[in-house]
């Protein structure tokens, strides 16, 4: 998958969770759950989103590699 | 003597007659006009030539006499078989039969049997209206002591006859007067019949059609076309009115688990409740939808065609019965 | 006008989900109602037909009040309501009711009696079934075809409603349900330190195994181990009334979900201590997405016994609760975070969390308490046998 499909794919799976996200000023490299205010079930919820769209299987032990916008982009390009 | 020669249904009780009159010297015929012109529907046309006036009797236009006068030659051992034009006139002979026919073998503490057989010919259809169209056999089948039969097809006809001066009660017997022009051929292997059990006309699996008389005719039409909508009906011909044959109705309704049940006597009171309520009583658990009855309409007959047709049950009133059973909207 | 909470006085009813001649049976929504927790869809407890709409859309009436009227199968509608409306509202004339058909027996589900049988046998509750028979009865190809669907883990996302969110009114309700508690409620505190390196390592053993979308949060063993402690030391899980103590009916926790627009709700999980964990999983996932879109139901507001607030992974180390009135107890558990820790005589890093109780000191006592966090922390070392 593409950086700019995987970018737009993650924002619009953040935007369902955390609707009042400012997501054109997020940065790469901020931890989502900081800025975006995600509790553990967001993120879960973040997670099992990502696998239902892209069928990927993501091991909890990758969860820590989500946590950030390019990091996110870096494992579904994988 | 039958063969597989087509014959009508009229044909084959005349040879139930015929061979009743010819296999034991102790049967006669007794009824109006049943001789010399041959019987209001022609059964008996022809017989008195064969057998004379003493086994083939014209009566006069008593019913209450003549049906009486049957009783008593059955009480001292002849084999009478009584013919009453329509079910409306039976009713002149009512009392003979309800409080002679039907109690004399009980209060006689079985010293007297009744081996009698009356004919009578009932039902609607034939443009003859409110005094001549009516089906009155429910109200027989609720008497202790008759046996009532609805010969439906050909063998019925043909057979039951026999089986029916064999027993030593009073047995009636019903032809519904659609049917006597029912052409068809009869199968040389039978040779008689049983006159107590209903029968399964056609197998099914979705709904259960229960119908007796020309009941049974219009019921199977409305199979037929059941089928065509993929709805798989199971008919059931009752043919013997009392006693009834709960168990093969019972059976039929475990099975499919729905019920319309045909009859063209009028609803309130009438033997389609009865049927329904030994249903409800013995298989209530087995039912996945309500009973349904198609009844003729609660009216005095009409003499007019299209009322007529439209007070009695027709098979598209069946089918719809039966669809929105298997198939509710 | 059903009460939403022990807080709730009032409510406003912004949308009707059913009109007169509608049939209704326990547990349908009816209606939905704006109260200060937000937009609340209400359940029927009743069955029959629907014959009047008391209250029309946009009115506010106080909690008790007659807002419909459902007749009984059969029974037909009064000319006039019996129970005034407390404010002034137009009286719309009773519809004429089409006649309700008639129902065999009692009237809780229709059903055939072959249908009946059939479910008792595959051990399928009825009243559980839309029916397709006649007359719109559960038949036996309904039980079958339930019986061939896979047990769904959660029941159907309720439609998404973000009608009558405020955040202004929710912080009114909070201080009125805290304002009360903290002026009646004698509270007292305890709190334990509990290792949760044996939980954690099930946990992603269990997680390791499944696919994403049925992988357990820690929440949800600390949930579960709360409600099956709680069924040692019931004393812990009721409501004060009236100068008394009355336990609850069953272990029914209310689960605080902070909202995204500020201010929590605390719906109910009813008989938690009865489901395994990955039907509480899937009822968290489903109450917090409600919750937060503004679709939670009536039955799940002001049936809790108890409630359990977590903080969550990113949470503080210690939260002391305030008990939600009526309920007598209100356990936390902070973040989760990894800490020296005496194992065998020796300092090992281990993950840890604590728990702590508020409890209602007029209900119970702080060794009643005690015997609680006890209990939970002995079901958080045998993992397995939550």
């Amino acid at each position: 998958m593409s950086d700019v499909n995987a970018r737009s794919m993650i924002v619009d799976i953040l935007g369902g969770i955390a609707p009042e996200g400012d997501f054109a000023t997020l940065s790469g490299d901020e931890d989502l759950r900081e800025v975006l205010n995600l509790d553990s079930m967001d993120f879960m919820n973040f997670i099992v989103a990502l696998h239902e769209r892209t069928g990927i299987d993501i091991p909890e032990a990758d969860y820590p590699k989500l946590r950030t916008l390019d990091g996110a982009i870096a494992y579904l390009a994988r | 003597m039958s063969g597989s020669a087509p014959v009508t249904y009229r044909e084959a009780c005349r040879q139930a007659l015929r061979d009743a009159l010819l296999s034991d010297s102790k049967t006669f015929l007794m009824g109006e006009d049943i001789g010399r012109y041959g019987g209001c529907y022609a059964v008996t046309k022809g017989l008195i030539d064969e057998f004379g006036e003493e086994r083939v009797r014209d009566t006069p236009l008593s019913e209450s006499a003549y049906v009486g006068a049957g009783i008593g030659a059955a009480l001292v051992g002849m084999r009478p078989i009584v013919e009453i034009m329509t079910v409306n006139f039976s009713l002149l002979a009512l009392d003979q039969i309800v409080n002679n026919a039907a109690t004399i073998p009980h209060m006689s503490g079985g010293q007297f049997a009744v081996p009698l057989v009356i004919r009578i010919a009932t039902g609607g259809g034939r443009r003859v209206a409110a005094q001549h169209s009516h089906s009155l056999e429910g109200w027989y089948a609720h008497i202790p002591g008759l046996r009532i039969l609805a010969p439906a097809v050909l063998e019925d006809a043909r057979y039951m006859l026999a089986a029916a001066l064999a027993d030593p009660n009073p047995v009636l017997i019903f032809e519904h007067v659609m049917l006597y022009n029912i052409e068809g051929a009869l199968d040389p292997a039978v040779t008689g019949v049983d006159i107590d059990h209903a029968k399964v006309r056609r197998q099914g699996s979705d709904v259960s059609l229960i119908a007796y008389g020309n009941g049974l005719i219009k019921a199977l039409a409305a199979a037929e076309t059941l089928a065509g909508d993929g709805i798989s009906a199971e008919v059931i011909d009752l043919r013997v009115l009392r006693p009834l044959d709960t168990v093969t109705i019972l059976a039929s309704v475990a099975k499919t688990r729905r019920c319309v049940i045909v009859d063209e006597g009028w609803k309130s009171g009438s033997l389609s409740a009865e049927i329904g309520m030994r249903i409800a009583e013995e298989g209530f658990f087995d039912l996945d939808a309500p009973l349904r009855r198609v009844c003729g309409r609660e009216v005095p007959m009409p003499y007019a065609a299209h009322l007529e047709d439209a007070a009695l049950p027709q098979p598209a009133d069946i089918a719809a019965a039966a669809r929105g059973l298997v198939r509710p909207a | 006008m059903p009460a939403l909470g022990a807080d709730m006085e009032a409510g406003t009813l912004v949308e009707w989900l059913i009109k007169p001649g509608d049939k209704v049976k326990r547990g349908d929504v009816v209606a939905v109602v704006e109260t200060q927790k937000g937009a609340i869809e209400v359940e029927t407890f009743n069955e029959g037909i629907v014959s009047e709409l008391v209250v029309p859309i946009g009115t506010k009436v106080p909690v008790g009040s007659l807002i419909a009227r459902i007749g009984a199968p059969g029974e037909i509608a009064p000319e006039r309501p019996v129970a005034a409306v407390p404010q002034p509202v137009p009286q719309p004339r009773p519809t004429p009711l089409p006649a309700a058909p008639p129902r065999p027996g009692r009237a809780d589900v229709r059903i055939t009696p072959a249908a009946r049988r059939r479910a008792s046998e595959l051990g399928i509750d009825p009243a559980t079934l839309s029916g397709t028979g006649v007359d719109g009865a559960v038949s036996i190809a309904d039980v079958e075809a339930a019986a061939r669907r896979p047990a769904a883990p959660t029941a159907p996302a309720a439609p998404l409603r973000r009608i009558g969110f405020n955040a202004a009114e929710m912080r009114k309700a909070i201080a009125t349900a805290m304002g009360r508690s903290k002026r009646e409620i004698p509270h007292y505190y305890l709190s334990q330190t509990i290792d949760l390196g044996a939980a954690l390592a099930w946990l992603t053993a269990f997680n390791d195994a499944q696919p994403v979308p049925n992988r357990l949060l820690p929440a949800v063993i600390l949930l579960k181990a709360t409600a099956l402690a709680l069924r040692e030391v019931p004393q812990l899980n009721g409501t004060y009334v009236d100068g008394e103590f009355r336990p609850g009916p069953g272990i029914h926790i209310g689960w605080a979900i902070s909202l995204r627009g500020g201010g929590l709700v605390a719906p109910a999980i009813l008989d938690a201590d009865m489901r395994p964990l990955t039907e509480l999983m899937a009822m968290m996932r489903d109450l917090v997405q409600r919750a937060r879109a503004g679709g939670l139901r009536s039955s799940e507001l002001g049936s809790a016994t108890v409630t359990i607030t977590s903080l969550g992974d990113r949470g503080a180390e210690t939260v002391f609760g305030i008990i939600y009135p009526p309920q007598v107890a209100l356990i936390g558990f902070g973040g989760i975070a990894v800490r020296p820790w005496v194992v065998d005589g020796r300092v090992e890093p281990r993950p840890l969390v604590t728990v702590s109780l508020a409890g209602d000191h007029r209900a119970s006592d702080g060794h009643v308490g005690g015997l609680l966090l006890n209990a939970i922390e002995r079901l958080l070392q045998e993992p397995e046998k939550l």
